[in-house]
């Protein structure tokens, strides 16, 4: 007792020092924030030039109502004049069939993994198995199909085709994201809705799936802009059509990316070169729009706070 | 509406963890019965063993009898989906559906069941909220998100919920210990009018929250941190607070413990 007393420090009253950073400090804080802003800025210098270069060479031929019309149905590269309509409407056939396959199949995987498999060796499996395919080539991708669809079913090139390859490449993003926005759903609200009977693949079709939704579907518009501006495929699977082909299993069939490469090789000449970047542009526009529409369903479908 | 629960030799594991050990007691119906004991006692993964909501967690499972009256739930051939209809719960945290309207927390049971009849849910919704004493505060914004609500209010939803499905029992795991002290009051308010109706079983870490709303109060302990949870003494709840038969009780409830 007295020992304590004795070492106590008598009460000064003084006023203690609070203005804080020491030089060292002071100087680590602005080295940080310079380097943060820096990184922030040279992440923003490539995105900023590719924007700024597309929109300024690609943006007049998108001002024409012929661009959202017409094919590039006879049109050399040293004339101007036809559209991209062939091609937005390949890209958009392509995409949406890979959307229809690959999205049921990513979704219910993904339930598997979370509600279903988890800890089990099956559910390792098919997610090392995700992991893998998460980094398969393109390239890859569409040759595995061009060996199904055409060496041993002895189909034709034909759209469909494509899609079966992109479903490949889509399957893991959305699958990925949508695992990880069901993680995010607290299990007590599965467990409120058990505890009033309710059994467990509807408590996941209805109380699980929905809470996540705004999430499944920004994966789902990760997975489809990744998708859309893929060239390989394409051009092993369907090759380039300058006409207007709007059936994916008959005949070769247009895409932006490939009407981008096939104009690409004479740049030097200025229809072809305008026509390259007004479908870079379109292409971009065609993914900022999707995007758009998803913020919009997510928003309308989304968790209800106030 | 009310059963009886009477629990014989129950064993409750975690893979190879016994988490509670050898508990026989009786709840009687129409009766509050409050769950006491330090943190780690198997009281909660007790009551969750009642409405064998503790199957959720992959490797538990349970040795013994608990009889809803004449029906073991534990029988093989008893689906647990079937027993949740019968016994429902309110968890710790207020849960609501927070997708879903207040209409439609309250609703939910009936409807993810399949009743569609709007004139029939309308009426236990109104019903419900009624027996929760939350129909004057929310009644002109039934279609407003359930989550928009205070902490209080979300629980006394939660409890809507739960007794729109008109459970036999109703098992509330530390239903107040997220709430202040006013929220608390009406819940405890609803709790002495919810036995009623119903067979309360309750889990607190409140003693005075105990003493308040319970008839019989059960105390669980454990030996060691490690060693099963057990149930040490149950009585009805004035002797347990005034005159408790076991040493530990009564060094628990007078707060020397350890």
């Amino acid at each position: 007792m007295t020992a304590i007393a004795e070492n106590k420090p008598a009460y000064d009253g003084q006023a203690l020092d609070l203005t804080g950073k020491s030089g060292a400090r002071a100087f680590k804080n602005t080295l940080a924030t310079v380097l943060i802003v820096l990184a922030f800025v040279i992440a923003m210098i490539p995105l900023l030039w590719i924007l700024g270069t597309v929109i300024s060479k690609g943006y007049h031929l998108l001002l024409s109502a012929d661009w959202w019309s017409q094919s590039q149905r006879g049109i050399t590269v040293r004339r101007e004049g036809g559209g991209a309509y062939h091609a937005i409407m390949g890209t958009l056939i392509m995409s949406l069939i890979t959307a229809l396959i690959a999205v049921p199949i990513a979704v219910l995987g993904a339930v598997y993994l979370v509600e279903y498999g988890k800890g089990t060796r099956a559910a390792r499996v098919v997610s090392f198995m995700i992991d893998i395919l998460t980094g398969v080539p393109s390239i890859v991708a569409a040759l595995f199909i061009y060996a199904v669809w055409i060496t041993i079913f002895g189909f034709n090139r034909v759209g469909f085709a494509v899609s079966l390859s992109l479903v490949l490449l889509m399957l893991p993003v959305v699958l990925r994201s949508t695992e990880e926005m069901l993680k995010l759903v607290p299990d007590e609200l599965r467990e409120a809705s058990y505890a009033l009977g309710v059994p467990k693949w509807k408590t996941i079709m209805k109380v699980v799936v929905p809470t996540a939704f705004g999430g499944i579907v920004t994966g789902v518009m990760l997975g489809l802009a990744r998708v859309m501006g893929e060239t390989a495929p394409l051009l092993i699977l369907v090759g380039y059509s300058k006409n207007i082909n709007l059936n994916p299993f008959n005949g070769f069939m247009g895409a932006l990316p490939t009407m981008i490469n096939q104009d690409r090789t004479e740049l030097a000449l200025q229809p072809a070169a305008d026509r390259v970047w007004a479908a870079a542009l379109t292409l971009i526009l065609l993914v900022l729009v999707l995007n758009v529409l998803a913020r919009l369903v997510a928003r309308f479908s989304a968790i209800k706070s106030k | 509406m009310a059963k009886r629960i009477e629990v014989s030799g129950l064993n409750v594991y975690y893979g190879d963890f016994k988490a509670v050990e050898d508990v026989s007691m009786t709840v009687e119906p129409r009766s509050v019965t409050a769950f006491i004991g330090p943190s780690g006692c198997g009281k909660s993964t007790f009551l969750r063993t009642l409405n064998r909501m503790h199957e959720v967690i992959p490797g538990a499972r349970v040795e013994g009898k608990v009889m809803l009256d004449q029906q073991d739930l534990y029988a093989s051939g008893v689906d647990p989906v079937a027993v949740r209809r019968v016994v429902g719960m309110v968890f710790q945290r207020p849960n609501p559906f927070p997708t879903m309207s207040i209409f439609d927390n309250v609703a939910s049971g009936l409807k993810l069941n399949g009743v569609k009849d709007r004139k029939k849910l309308t009426e236990v919704v109104e019903r419900s909220l009624h027996g929760a004493n939350l129909w004057n505060e929310v009644k002109d914004r039934l279609d407003k998100p359930g989550a928009g609500l205070s902490g209080g209010q979300q629980q006394r939803l939660c409890i809507a919920r739960a007794i729109a499905v008109e459970p036999e029992v109703i098992l509330m795991d530390e239903p107040c210990s997220a709430l202040d002290p006013i929220s608390t009051l009406a819940i405890e308010d609803l709790i002495e009018k919810l036995k009623d109706q119903f067979t309360v079983v309750i889990v607190t870490h409140n003693m005075q929250q105990a003493a308040r709303v319970s008839d019989q109060t059960a105390f669980f302990n454990l030996a060691a941190t490690g060693k099963p949870g057990r149930l040490i003494e149950m009585a009805p709840t004035k002797q347990i607070f005034s005159n408790p038969a076991e040493k530990a009780t009564e060094d628990y409830i007078t707060g020397r413990f350890g």
